[in-house]
């Protein structure tokens, strides 16, 4: 049983580096959605759209961090256009500050996550860590907003 | 009857050079005009973050937006455009110029020299802007950090870099009137349309421009392409593209650039939003009752 388990686990983790290294535009594509949707989550929060919950709000700075580790190996030099992405050629341009801004996040939404025990904390931490997302899109995201 | 026609002909190219002499010629408010006054360098604060004048002005490449030393490259379809200088510098930036002069480049786009400031220099909105308003934000620069160095010139094709002809654009764009209060309007929503139309200067990029740079005045606010060139676009912020935003989505998102959609904005409104988090709630509140008030217009198709 625990092998079978194991077995689908690497599997899946395989199929997902498979996807990642196949599909890099639509792999951080789906990060970056993941990142909004959690956002949005946290923005309801914080409007009292939606009741707070500690595991909500903890979920969000996870994503938030798995995103920003993940994130800097998907923008090999190959995936500079197609798919319909929005990322800008200035990435490829300045790679050193575009993975050490993700590097920042990361990092910056995993302490977060730790800092967050109740709606107070919450909201101090969420407008902290969400200062990052406009550094980058200001610079390396295509002008939609 | 040659010698007729010959001397009509001439007749009328002295009075077309004379008109084109007198319509290009840069405009001025002179030191007359403006009277004995004392500046409130807080509401000097609060137009240079309504202004957004760190954006372009903002010395490039460091934190501080206080340092107004120029030379970010602003990118359009006439060429690229290098802001110039206007920290306090005596030589390098502002600090020699006159309280008139500041006025006259903020209502006229008319530098000290006289010469016609390209419209990248948004004062077809600026000229909104109450002359207090204006003389404020004049004594609040002059108490930021002097920086040196001049930038260098635009990066224009030949035939823009005659400054002269600048005037004929002004003649169909620049009107020159401050904004009146809408008496049948409320306070709040007068307060939220002067911050747009003055110096917010949001319908520079949030409407389309014709084919001479000017704006689409029956389709201001309702977004267009990137101006900065690239396949990007600006949104619609009538009812026709924001019209599922409440006011307090709105206020988010000059606080903080948070969507409601869980987006954060990006491009030049990033910049925006580093200074329109500077504003007092009670301003960010009359903006967006103000936006929410906009007729719905249909913008041009986004790409």
């Amino acid at each position: 049983m625990i092998r079978t388990a194991l077995v689908v686990a690497m599997l899946a983790f395989g199929a997902t580096a498979l996807v990642a290294q196949s599909d890099p535009i639509a792999a951080r594509k789906a990060l970056m959605k993941a990142n909004g949707d959690q956002s949005k989550v946290a923005t309801d929060m914080l409007e009292a759209k939606q009741p707070f919950n500690l595991d909500a709000a903890k979920k969000v700075f996870a994503t938030f961090a798995e995103a920003g580790e993940k994130a800097p190996v998907l923008f090999p030099d190959n995936s500079k256009t197609g798919g319909d992405t929005a990322a800008l050629p200035t990435i490829w341009e300045d790679k050193a500050d575009f993975t050490a801004r993700l590097a920042k996040f990361a990092s910056e939404a995993k302490a977060a996550g730790a800092a967050t025990k109740d709606f107070d904390s919450f909201k101090v931490q969420i407008t902290e860590v969400r200062k990052n997302c406009g550094g980058c899109h200001q610079t390396y995201r295509k002008k939609t907003s | 009857m040659l010698r007729k026609l010959v001397m009509l002909v001439v007749i009328l190219a002295v009075i077309g050079a004379a008109a084109f002499w007198f319509i290009t010629m840069p405009a001025t408010v002179s030191a007359d005009a403006l009277g004995s006054y004392t500046p409130d360098l807080d509401n000097g604060k609060t137009m240079f973050y309504a202004g957004g004048c760190a954006s372009c002005h903002a010395t490039p490449n460091q934190d501080d937006k206080t340092k107004l030393g120029g030379g970010l490259a602003l990118k359009s379809p006439f060429g690229t455009f290098y802001p110039p200088n206007i920290s306090p510098d005596r030589n390098d930036g502002i600090g020699g110029w006159s309280e008139a002069d500041f006025v006259t480049a903020m209502w006229k786009g008319t530098s000290p020299d006289g010469s016609h400031y390209y419209p990248a220099f948004p004062y077809t909105s600026y000229q909104r802007m109450r002359l207090e308003d204006v003389r404020d934000l004049f004594a609040y620069l002059k108490t930021l950090p002097a920086v040196q160095g001049k930038v260098r010139d635009h990066d224009l094709p030949l035939h823009f870099k005659i400054r002269r002809m600048l005037g004929g654009w002004k003649f169909l764009f620049l009107d020159g009137e401050q904004l009146r209060p809408d008496t049948s309007k409320s306070a709040q929503r007068n307060r939220g349309a002067y911050l747009v139309n003055g110096p917010g200067h949001c319908a520079e990029c949030h409407s389309p421009r014709n084919p001479l740079g000017g704006i689409v005045a029956s389709q201001r606010f309702a977004g267009g392409p990137d101006p900065e060139g690239g396949d990007g676009s600006v949104p619609n912020i009538t009812p026709a593209g924001i019209g599922d935003y409440s006011e307090r989505d709105i206020e988010r998102i000059l606080e903080s650039g948070d969507m409601p959609n869980g987006d954060s904005v990006g491009g030049a409104m990033a910049a925006v939003v580093a200074n329109t988090s500077k504003l007092s709630a009670d301003d960010r509140a009359a903006i967006a009752l103000y936006i929410k008030s906009l007729p719905p217009v249909k913008g041009p198709k986004r790409p």
